[in-house]
């Protein structure tokens, strides 16, 4: 031990216990006027928490939240590249879709999807002016509600992604393009190891809240009769008029799921930040600064 | 065997209506090493981005061992070459640039083996091998698995010049390798690009460091204002510069 070690009494943070106590107050006295509510029925919360009919419908909000993700992510991207492209036709294309999936309401839109074989009683898909014929069929027998509904909250949710993903690439320094050209890289390639990989740092963050997004967007579905979480739980309230319980059974599950799919972003900004060190002033500003460079 | 590398005739390259490049005619022969110098906003790196097309030119021709780069010639009349096709040229030129541009989300190794395996297609396991001992070669032997912001600027630019070597480039284009560097680590740069160019290597390097042009370079051009004003061996322009701009030049860097 040296005469001058640095002995200090660390800084005290006194709001930080009286800003906590204040917020468990108010969540204890939120609970209590829930539990206490008269017109509130715990026995019928609980008797459906576990209900079949709910966990079906979560069940099947996840599965249309994952499958909705998936293609609007891979849209996106093309959406993004479309946009930098310097292809003026492609630009035009890919702005124009952004700008009238963005611009018109989700609601609406999952209702058009939904009403489609009004509009188109029967699909064909085939080569134009020709006899040949793929598919053909009743619209409403091609595109049954639960497609039509993630058809419409993948369109809907690649135009917001497109933006995401444009801004990641961007972020990303021009030098390391050159880089991969001086080495012989073809412009697909570039993009898929060099220019995706780092993107992907900036588009993470922002995606996990579309991903949250897209999972309580999927209650929209209600309108086009798809038996996901939130239909299931108005279907029973509707026989039972426990209307603000089948809520609160929902809005459980909602929050669980929502928890749960939050995991995954972790793990993958720790696999894109690799490379990246993450100790920078501005972090170490807001007390949670890493010291090591993560692998 | 032996010709010219690089033969530059009359290029000229405008951004919108600034002409930065008037016509620079240069010739590198195999084996050589040439030296371009001259003051900030001369020419030196467009002209380098030039060779490998990094940059489109407006007039001239630039051939690299015989072919033109960027274009087909058919008869009288100029074909734009299709990207594949200009990336083909490019995997023979090694190019190294003043920030490294290394890729950050890489180790030095998988920088320096990323183009072989992806690109030429080698198998990954000689590549590794020629990778490790190309990082050997630039002094590296112990850093194959750090990430670039692992690793000093010097040692970040000898990973870059590793990564260049190992598309086996004839030709090797240097962007001021050192102007990024802390003065002390301009050093261990200028060793690799020094032991490069006693194997033989073709090298075009624009740089500020004199000392390093007066004892490695075969040919010094001096540009400025887009124009070459003067090229000859280091002692005639280094030593006995004959026009004015060259020797203002030399004195302010001196």
């Amino acid at each position: 031990m040296n005469e001058d070690d640095v002995v200090a009494k660390p800084l005290r943070h006194p709001w930080r216990w009286i800003s906590g106590v204040l917020v468990v107050g108010v969540l204890a006295l939120f609970i209590f006027s829930l539990y206490s509510s008269p017109s509130v029925d715990h026995d019928i919360i609980v008797k459906y928490l576990f209900n079949a009919q709910i966990l079906n419908g979560a069940w099947l909000t996840v599965v249309i939240t994952v499958v909705s993700m998936l293609i609007a992510t891979i849209l996106a991207v093309i959406l993004a590249v479309m946009k930098l492209s310097p292809n003026p036709l492609l630009k035009l294309v890919a702005s124009a879709f952004i700008g009238f999936f963005r611009g018109t309401p989700l609601l609406l839109q999952i209702v058009f999807w939904g009403y489609l074989g009004i509009i188109y009683p029967t699909l064909t898909f085939g080569i134009p002016f020709t006899d040949i014929v793929f598919i053909h069929g009743q619209t409403s027998a091609l595109i049954p509600s639960l497609a039509a509904g993630i058809i419409a909250l993948a369109l809907n949710e690649a135009a917001y992604s497109a933006e995401i993903v444009r801004a990641g690439i961007l972020s990303v320094d021009g030098g390391q393009m050159e880089a991969a050209s001086s080495l012989g890289m073809r412009g697909g390639y570039t993009l898929r190891r060099i220019i995706l990989p780092q993107a992907m740092r900036v588009i993470i963050p922002p995606m996990g809240n579309e991903f949250i997004s897209m999972l309580k967007n999927t209650a929209l579905l209600e309108v086009v009769a798809v038996l996901e979480l939130y239909t299931q739980a108005t279907m029973i309230s509707a026989q039972n008029l426990a209307q603000v319980e089948l809520l609160v059974v929902a809005g459980f599950w909602y929050l669980v799921m929502t928890t749960i799919l939050s995991i995954p972003q972790r793990q993958l900004e720790k696999k894109y930040g690799r490379g990246f060190n993450v100790t920078t002033a501005r972090s170490r500003m807001f007390g949670f600064g890493k010291k090591e460079v993560s692998a | 065997m032996s010709g010219l590398m690089v033969d530059a005739r009359s290029v000229r390259k405008s951004f919108g209506s600034n002409e930065v490049l008037k016509g620079i005619t240069l010739s590198v022969e195999q084996g050589q090493v040439l030296v371009l110098l001259g003051p900030s906003g001369s020419g030196k790196s467009t002209f380098l981005r030039c060779i490998n097309h990094l940059e489109t030119i407006n007039g001239g021709r630039i051939y690299v061992d015989g072919d033109l780069m960027g274009y087909r010639q058919v008869g009288d009349v100029l074909h734009e070459m299709k990207p594949a096709a200009i990336a083909a040229q490019r995997r023979h030129i090694g190019m190294v640039f003043q920030r490294f541009n290394l890729f950050p989300h890489l180790t030095a190794l998988e920088n320096v083996i990323e183009a072989p395996i992806g690109v030429n297609k080698e198998n990954a396991k000689d590549a590794k091998q020629r990778g490790m001992k190309l990082l050997e070669r630039v002094g590296l032997g112990d850093k194959f698995d750090h990430y670039p912001s692992q690793l000093s600027g010097g040692q970040q630019q000898r990973v870059a010049i590793a990564r260049a070597l190992a598309m086996e480039p004839k030709l090797m284009l240097f962007d001021e390798p050192t102007s990024a560097l802390d003065p002390e680590l301009v050093g261990e740069v200028l060793n690799v690009m020094r032991d490069l160019a006693k194997e033989g290597m073709t090298m075009i390097v624009v740089t500020h460091e004199m000392g390093f042009a007066r004892e490695v370079a075969d040919t010094v051009v001096f540009m400025d204002q887009g124009l070459v004003v003067e090229a000859g061996s280091p002692a005639e322009v280094l030593d006995n510069p004959q026009h004015e701009r060259t020797k203002a030049f030399i004195n302010s860097v001196l």
